[in-house]
């Protein structure tokens, strides 16, 4: 059995010692927001918080966040109560098919938890990891720009 | 009969013509259903596939209707319910959907308002609709929602309903937000990837070790969990309760089969030589002929342009869910033609086509015919060994990137000639390329991977080009769209197909438009004039001139400076010959290898029903041409694609997109010319011409690499 806290609820899972992270939150956990892209830590469309840093739940095994503390994009804001970095990506219209925002919200969520008032080439850099293929990469740095403000106001 | 190609080839079946997809699914209920609660369902035939088509079509109706946009429901497509649209394709949604729904609101508005003028005894002018409720001059006098359930609409359209007048749109041409974005930026399950099922079991495909190959053994292996393995011939695939099982099985699988491998696929060092060899065998067809005696020509250019295969490259890899009962079988899918889907799935079982259901949800973003297809037909394939649990099947990276049907290689030769000032007198254009379409439900023989697998399997075609109508396929925007007396297009279909091949975002166009933008970038060099100019004064029609002037005038065009490593390039297109214009201009970079820095895009999509979602219609679209010109690039040896990890088949990341800023020309009383695609071919062939003036060097291959630039270089 391996506990950990997930989105500040803590969760306990006995699962065989092959399953990865991912396969945990998008089974047993029942979420939706983290994605499979690749397996391979290419992507990024799985990222989860990891003690508030960013990690691939695609090759993590459970194993190593037992006792640690987990958020997904789910856990970032609710519709009653979006993350400003969701409010912002929906005011800007931050995206085509969707499929690799919660990666880069939370990407983007751990830069500005670490730089309030980044520019745009440390957003570009901190978003390095992740891929868009629909082409809203400018969308994307504008809605973490607009989000940036909405946080320091 | 669906053909497949959208509503831009006319059909002539004696009927009155009605605009759109509303000509072969004439009935009004087919598109729309007003509910006693005040919603009102709209239900298109075209899917989502990120380009945001259901809250343009959501638009269309409430406008039409004049109910508020809240009251659209839009119902996604279900075979047989919806109307079959055939493909979401060729940037012709909002032309096949969106001008059927426009009609068909219309005409039920009309129907509506004569009821409630009958029974009121208002005269039908008199009437307004305010929300859904009809009122006259002494308040209201029904509604939409009062007569719901009075079956209005089991009627064929009428051909002379009247849509309104441009001007009096209230909620087409304004930038609605997308319906489908809070919910996926809230990690809200959004896409058939995360579509649950009580029982759903999972399961993995083993792909065959090399392309063609046969499975000649395979030991027994112990599995964990639950996972068993499944295989019919050559298709191999586990199922397992849980996604950890059936993922490590596989893997354990892929350890214990043995192929029989053979060399089946082209030397990648020698492409251009086998298009060429294997064109000796090819169907050739004229695509356009057009005679004129010519004066003596003074500048002749020949020219070859060359392209590698491409992979759409989705960022989730295609998923299914599949669930027999009895005989029958549903399937969720992210299919781009839920109805061609069915036929072929039918094809392959051997059963009529209404024994398959085929429901359409998201999946990512779809560029084209990618493995959404082929994924459905074997969650199906292997939901036969489930008995009546639904079975989801997900691909693999590797599955994606190495299985997926992908654009095919081309080659195309012009010769071009001019007068001494410069004035095009003739053009020869050969293009030699494998046909662009081998989507499913076109042909008696099913198209999807998995149908040549089975023991007993169907043989594999080569893919064929959609007709010129549709815009053709390896031939898409290869007729210059400039003013040429004496031309000659040709077309080699290859009937050799070692690699699968179908449709991508811009068919033909990726190197059609940029071949023929860069023989006109070098024909305005050698007579000394400013490549602008030059297309403008061999381009008759005025609204590609007015994107052409617009984007100079953004980027500054007649005051740019280059040289150094810097350059801008220009590129124009009108996509199809007949969708949608855009010119781009491209700031490039050349340091240790090429970038993109700045692009700077003018369209005209003719009436736009959301400017935004346009925009990043347009922007993508560039994107996506930025990365195909630049990194892109399908690798092989002789027996497999090796290029099946990101890592392999890199695509443009944060620090190598380039800024983009974009100007639409409105015109609101135009018809809708589709935006998905515009914008692509042009910025590739902008990015050529920045080389060329950052360099001096003009490419003749794609992707733009250091290699293929140098080659280039060496002539």
């Amino acid at each position: 059995m391996i506990g950990f806290s997930l989105n500040g609820a803590d969760v306990a899972l006995d699962l065989p010692s092959h399953a990865t992270l991912l396969q945990a939150l998008r089974g047993p956990c029942g979420l939706s927001g983290p994605r499979f892209g690749c397996g391979a830590e290419q992507c990024g469309s799985c990222m989860v918080l990891l003690d508030g840093k960013p990690a691939y739940a695609c090759s993590l095994g459970l194993d190593a966040v037992a006792g640690r503390h987990i958020v997904t994009v789910e856990g970032l804001g609710s519709a009653a109560a979006p993350h400003p970095l969701q409010a912002a990506f929906m005011a800007e219209q931050a995206g085509q098919c969707g499929y690799c925002l919660s990666g880069m919200l939370i990407s983007a969520a751990a830069l500005l938890a670490a730089n309030p008032a980044p520019d745009e080439a440390a957003i570009r850099t901190a978003l390095e990891p992740h891929l868009c293929r629909c082409g809203s990469h400018n969308r994307i740095i504008r809605a973490i720009q607009r989000a940036a403000r909405e946080m320091a106001a | 009969m669906s053909h497949g190609f959208g509503a831009a080839l006319k059909i002539d079946d004696g009927k009155p013509r009605l605009p759109g997809s509303l000509h072969l699914n004439r009935r009004l209920s087919q598109w729309l259903h007003f509910r006693a609660d005040g919603v009102v369902e709209v239900k298109p035939g075209k899917v989502e596939l990120g380009q945001g088509i259901l809250t343009a079509l959501a638009q269309i109706a409430a406008d039409e209707l004049d109910v508020a946009l809240e009251r659209i429901r839009i119902v996604t497509v279900t075979t047989p319910e919806s109307p079959d649209e055939a493909v979401t394709s060729g940037s012709l949604s909002t032309q096949d959907s969106g001008s059927a729904i426009r009609h068909a609101s219309a005409d039920a508005r009309r129907i509506f308002l004569s009821v409630a003028a009958q029974s009121s005894g208002v005269a039908y002018e008199a009437i307004t609709v305010a929300d859904g409720d009809f009122i006259g001059p002494d308040g209201k006098i029904g509604s939409y929602w009062q007569w719901a359930d009075a079956g209005l609409l089991e009627v064929e359209a009428a051909p002379d309903a009247q849509p309104k007048p441009a001007d009096q749109r209230r909620l087409v041409g304004i930038s609605a937000p997308r319906r489908d974005l809070p919910g996926k930026v809230l990690g809200s399950p959004a896409y058939v990837h995360d579509l649950r099922l009580p029982g759903m079991l999972h399961a993995r495909i083993i792909r065959p070790s090399a392309r063609g190959a046969k499975l000649s053994a395979i030991k027994d292996v112990a599995l964990p969990g639950d996972a068993r393995l499944i295989r019919d011939g050559d298709f191999l695939a586990v199922l397992a309760s849980t996604e950890w099982d059936a993922e490590a099985a596989a893997t354990r699988v892929a350890q214990q089969a043995s192929w029989q491998e053979e060399s089946t696929l082209p030397e990648q060092a020698r492409l251009e030589d086998w298009l060429r060899d294997a064109a000796l065998r090819g169907e050739r067809k004229i695509t356009e002929k057009q005679e004129a005696e010519t004066p003596p020509a003074a500048h002749r250019l020949e020219r070859s342009f060359h392209r590698p295969f491409l992979a759409h490259a989705s960022i989730g890899p295609s998923c299914a869910v599949a669930r027999w009962q009895g005989d029958a079988v549903e399937v969720f899918s992210h299919t781009q033609g839920p109805y061609n889907l069915r036929a072929d799935i039918a094809k392959t079982l051997r059963c009529p086509a209404e024994k398959v259901v085929v429901r359409h949800m998201e999946g990512a973003g779809c560029y084209g015919h990618n493995g959404a297809d082929d994924v459905a037909l074997e969650a199906v394939l292997i939901a036969r060994a489930a008995g009546e649990k639904p079975v989801r099947l997900l691909w693999s990276r590797a599955d994606e990137l190495g299985w997926s049907p992908f654009s095919p290689a081309m080659l195309v030769d012009i010769a071009a000639e001019a007068a001494a000032d410069g004035t095009l007198l003739s053009w020869h254009a050969e293009i030699i390329s494998n046909g662009h379409s081998g989507r499913p439900g076109r042909s008696p023989i099913p198209t999807l991977l998995a149908a040549s697998q089975l023991a007993d399997g169907f043989p594999v075609q080569a893919s064929i080009n959609p007709p010129l109508a549709a815009g053709g396929g390896a031939e898409r925007n290869g007729i210059p769209g400039y003013r040429i007396p004496k031309l000659e297009v040709a077309t080699t279909r290859l009937l050799d197909m070692p690699i699968r091949t179908s449709a991508l975002r811009g068919l033909g166009a990726t190197l059609n438009v940029w071949a023929v933008e860069s023989v006109l970038d070098e024909m305005a060099a050698l007579v000394g004039e400013d490549p602008l100019q030059y297309r403008l004064r061999h381009l008759d029609d005025a609204r590609g001139r007015a994107v052409l002037e617009k984007v100079a005038e953004m980027a500054n065009w007649s005051g740019r400076q280059q040289g150094d490593g810097f350059g801008l390039g220009i590129g124009y297109a009108r996509y199809k010959n007949t969708g949608a214009y855009a010119a781009v201009i491209a700031e490039v970079e050349a340091r240790e290898r090429v970038f993109c820095r700045r692009l700077w895009i003018a369209g005209d999509c003719g009436e736009v029903v959301n400017p935004d979602g346009t925009m990043n219609q347009l922007e993508g679209g560039a994107i996506h041409g930025a990365s195909i010109a630049l990194v892109e690039e399908v690798r092989f040896d002789d027996k497999r694609i090796t290029s099946d990890s990101w890592e392999s088949f890199p695509i443009l990341r944060f620090s190598e997109v380039p800024k983009v800023e974009q100007a639409l020309i409105h015109r609101p009383e135009a018809p809708f010319l589709g935006a998905g695609e515009a914008s692509l071919a042009p910025t590739i062939a902008a990015i050529a011409g920045g080389i060329h003036a950052a360099l001096g060097v003009r490419p003749r291959q794609m992707p733009f690499t250091p290699e293929n630039i140098a080659k280039a270089a060496q002539g």
